[in-house]
């Protein structure tokens, strides 16, 4: 494939947009020029592109019957199935056939599928209605179970199945350097994990390069918003369960979630959207956190724990429970 | 007459789909259709209330601060809380930017890219404009997106991310600034005032924010090579002064304490009475009843109803429809520019844009205020209690105007939780006695149909819409 023709057509469904936003916040290039060198260009995108009404209609058409090439389809936004089949959740504006159907019949031509943000990739919030009276679905999976508009078999024309940039929302880069890998060095089964996303940004924790991890080291936690502490034990944070680079990759130039002082709701994993208790609230069973870090056995957590709470030194202590430090590192001359 | 359908109405956030019917060349009459449905206010009920700090961001991914900031308005009135001086000041700043950077992607994104269409090839401004602003690839986009991009490395700083952001609780800001971080914050500012005084402007924030009449602004764009005299100098060969009233009746819930509540209609601002809001459902798939108050609303599917046109609901104040976003806060707070171009020809295309260019003109030297007025080392955010059963409401200003939450709590969850967003008042049908709303009105007797000027999508995009929030 050359470097001037990978394609994207790109729809919105059930979502809030929200994906499109986060990516024109991509940095350090603008978006437009970053991704034209590398060869990627929009054939139609509902935010960005001129065309519109028929004259849109038509270079989609034009794209789902084979007409009009394109490399690859993102689609942002769960899918709407309701009511009772009908699709009439969502019409295509201006058509008046489901977008589900329209996501469906473009797929058939994709060379790679791409589920932009957890409602395309799982079905969102909303499909977390309870009954889902919507319908919704993400392109290959509902919540964790893959079936979903397309069916656990799919496969696009490279043979993947949707690739999920799940998140809510995306991360720019995530998208930007999936689309840069597609689209110069290919993607292979390798470069997903088990719920087809990009290891690229899927095979780390949220938990890494946490700038409150001496605070975790100390199970020194905070007890109420803004303060400095660890989020885990009382305010909700997943982050030692969330499969994602958030604090090594960052967000909006020095941010993420726990730098902004509050939990991370695991917004890249199926069904984080009903928890099954409150959001800002770590769920414990006898004082203990339900939700403990991946890949540490139970004991070994709450023996570690007693021990590092006992060792806590008093600054680390104090500034936990602050919104800014009160005790700062002990200073020691001649640099022993 | 014929009948056009407009869709994809793109360049907007969300789904639009505009019907004309079109008599010797004019739209006769308009009808807008919400097509999508996602079930919000579904979503939240039986919820705990404090998870409507997570959800309701994800209502919309372009006004996601406005919709925290409406649930944790509405949380902290059932809590009896108030944040503290940082925490009010934080939440201005987190809005403000919010806000702004929707005005910039507005222009530069949606709005602007319609004036190098073919269709005005010829005129005497496109030569200039088409390579400037056309889609994507136009010579203003990488500059705009780095803007955009970078200013909003503000909310890194001040809540952690944008969109979808926490850090707005009922009392106050998670995220407190240390003094260096300060320090950074005004540099964004100003790299950020830079490119407004140099590339929108060309003049000074402070020099534009004073022009007080229609005759001073023309004068003040004549041959400044910036890109809203740009604009203006289209929107006069164009007559856009003239094209897109409504039924200028304006109505503001009032913002960051500059700007304040009311309405305005026939010359006179009124105070806002919220108990006058009403919202009918004549027109929508939803189940019908009598126009209802929004604290006691309803939102029940019916997909197979006659007559029925849209998902959107008709919001009315008094029984009439409102206009809502920055020309309605600026007649409301009486700038004095925008209440001379609504004097002459009512609210206008070119109004409504130029409303979005003073409030960033006079929100920056505000924002630097803010930021000078931290106090590093105070509190950001107070401790808030919810009652297990309670109602309150949540009323702030989006970017595309006023916002309003309504929810009620019965034994520690969240039992009814309706929205009215701004969009859902510009762009809502007609009601049961046949009122269109805001826009459907502003199409009327605009050209339309084969050969027509593409003055339909000007007058569209003029009210910046956000569809995602509109039926939510």
């Amino acid at each position: 494939m050359t470097a001037a023709s990978f394609r994207v057509v790109w729809l919105q469904s059930g979502g809030c947009g929200g994906c499109t936003q986060s990516l024109l916040c991509a940095e350090p290039r603008p978006l437009f020029d970053e991704l034209r060198d590398a060869g990627i260009e929009f054939v139609w995108h509902p935010a960005l592109s001129e065309a519109s009404g028929a004259e849109a209609l038509q270079i989609l058409d034009d794209c789902a019957e084979g007409r009009r090439p394109f490399e690859a389809l993102c689609i942002e936004g769960a899918l709407l199935r309701g009511p009772n089949g009908s699709g009439r959740f969502h019409l295509m504006s201006g058509d008046g056939r489901p977008l589900a159907d329209w996501a469906a019949r473009l797929a058939a031509r994709a060379r790679w599928v791409f589920a932009v943000g957890a409602c395309s990739a799982w079905g969102g919030f909303s499909a977390s209605t309870p009954g889902n009276p919507l319908e919704a679905c993400g392109l290959q999976y509902e919540t964790d179970e893959p079936g979903g508009l397309l069916g656990e078999d799919f496969r696009s024309g490279s043979g993947l199945p949707v690739v999920n940039i799940a998140g809510c929302p995306i991360h720019p880069g995530w998208l930007v350097d999936t689309l840069e890998k597609a689209a110069l060095e290919g993607l292979t089964a390798a470069d997903l994990d088990g719920f087809g996303r990009p290891l690229l940004y899927a095979e780390q924790l949220v938990h890494h390069a946490c700038a409150r991890n001496e605070y975790y080291e100390f199970k020194a936690s905070a007890q109420k918003h803004s303060d400095l502490g660890c989020l885990m034990e009382n305010l909700g944070c997943r982050g030692t369960q969330a499969h994602a680079d958030c604090n090594l990759r960052l967000w909006n130039g020095s941010g993420s979630c726990l730098r902004g002082g509050y939990a991370c709701i695991a917004c890249t994993e199926p069904g984080f959207e009903a928890p099954g208790h409150a959001f800002q609230e770590t769920h414990k069973v006898a004082g203990i956190p339900v939700g403990l870090p991946v890949d540490m056995p139970k004991a070994w957590f709450v023996a570690l724990a007693a021990l590092s709470k006992s060792a806590t030194p008093k600054r680390v202590r104090e500034n936990a429970q602050s919104d800014h430090p009160v005790v700062r590192p002990l200073l020691k001359k001649g640099g022993k | 007459m014929s009948r056009i359908v407009v869709g994809p109405f793109n360049r907007v956030e969300g789904d639009l789909e505009v019907s004309l019917d079109v008599e010797s060349g004019q739209v006769a009459a308009a009808r807008v259709n919400s097509p999508l449905f996602r079930g919000f206010e579904q979503i939240l009920v039986g919820r705990p209330p404090a998870d409507a700090l997570v959800i309701v961001p994800r209502i919309c991914g372009i006004c996601s601060v406005a919709q925290s900031a409406a649930a944790a308005t509405a949380l902290a009135a059932l809590a009896g809380v108030a944040p503290p001086p940082n925490g009010v000041l934080a939440r201005h700043l987190i809005q403000a930017v919010e806000n702004l950077a929707d005005h910039l992607s507005h222009f530069y994104l949606f709005f602007m890219p319609d004036f190098a269409r073919p269709a005005y090839a010829g005129r005497p401004w496109h030569g200039e404009l088409a390579p400037r602003f056309r889609a994507v690839d136009g010579a203003a986009a990488p500059e705009l997106l780095r803007t955009r991009a970078r200013f909003l490395n503000l909310l890194g700083f001040l809540a952690g991310r944008w969109p979808h952001t926490l850090a707005l609780q009922p009392g106050g800001s998670t995220r407190a600034l240390t003094v260096a971080e300060r320090i950074r914050v005004l540099a964004l500012l100003r790299e950020f005032r830079g490119f407004l005084e140099g590339t929108l402007f060309g003049d000074r924030l402070e020099a534009f924010a004073a022009l007080a009449h229609v005759d001073e602004l023309d004068t003040w764009a004549a041959g400044r090579a910036a890109d809203f005299p740009r604009f203006l100098r289209a929107a006069a060969d164009l007559g856009l002064a003239r094209c897109g009233r409504a039924g200028d009746r304006f109505l503001s819930f009032g913002a960051y304490g500059l700007y304040p509540a009311g309405t305005w209609q026939a010359g006179a601002v009124d105070n806002l009475d919220v108990a006058r809001v009403r919202e009918d459902v004549s027109h929508a798939w939803l189940i019908d009843g009598d126009p209802r108050p929004p604290a006691q609303g309803e939102t029940v599917v019916a997909a197979d109803k006659a007559g029925a046109y849209t998902w959107c609901k008709a919001p009315r104040y008094a029984g009439e429809a409102f206009e809502t976003g920055a020309l309605a806060r600026q007649m409301v707070a009486g700038h004095p520019l925008l209440v001379d171009f609504v004097a002459r020809h009512g609210a206008s295309v070119t109004a409504r844009i130029t409303a979005r260019m003073v409030e960033l003109a006079m929100l920056v030297p505000h924002m630097e205020a803010w930021v000078r007025a931290l106090v590093p080392g105070e509190p950001f955010c107070f401790s808030a209690e919810l009652p297990e059963s309670g109602e309150a409401a949540g009323l702030v200003e989006a970017a595309r105007g006023s916002l309003g939450h309504w929810l009620s709590l019965r034994r520690g969850r969240i039992e009814r939780y309706q929205i009215i967003a701004p969009t859902t008042w510009n762009f809502s049908p007609r009601d049961a006695a046949g009122l269109p709303g805001p826009l459907e009105a502003a199409l009327v007797g605009l050209p339309a149909g084969d050969g027509a000027l593409p003055t339909v999508q000007h007058v569209v995009r003029s009210f910046d819409p956000c569809m995602v929030c509109t039926v939510h």
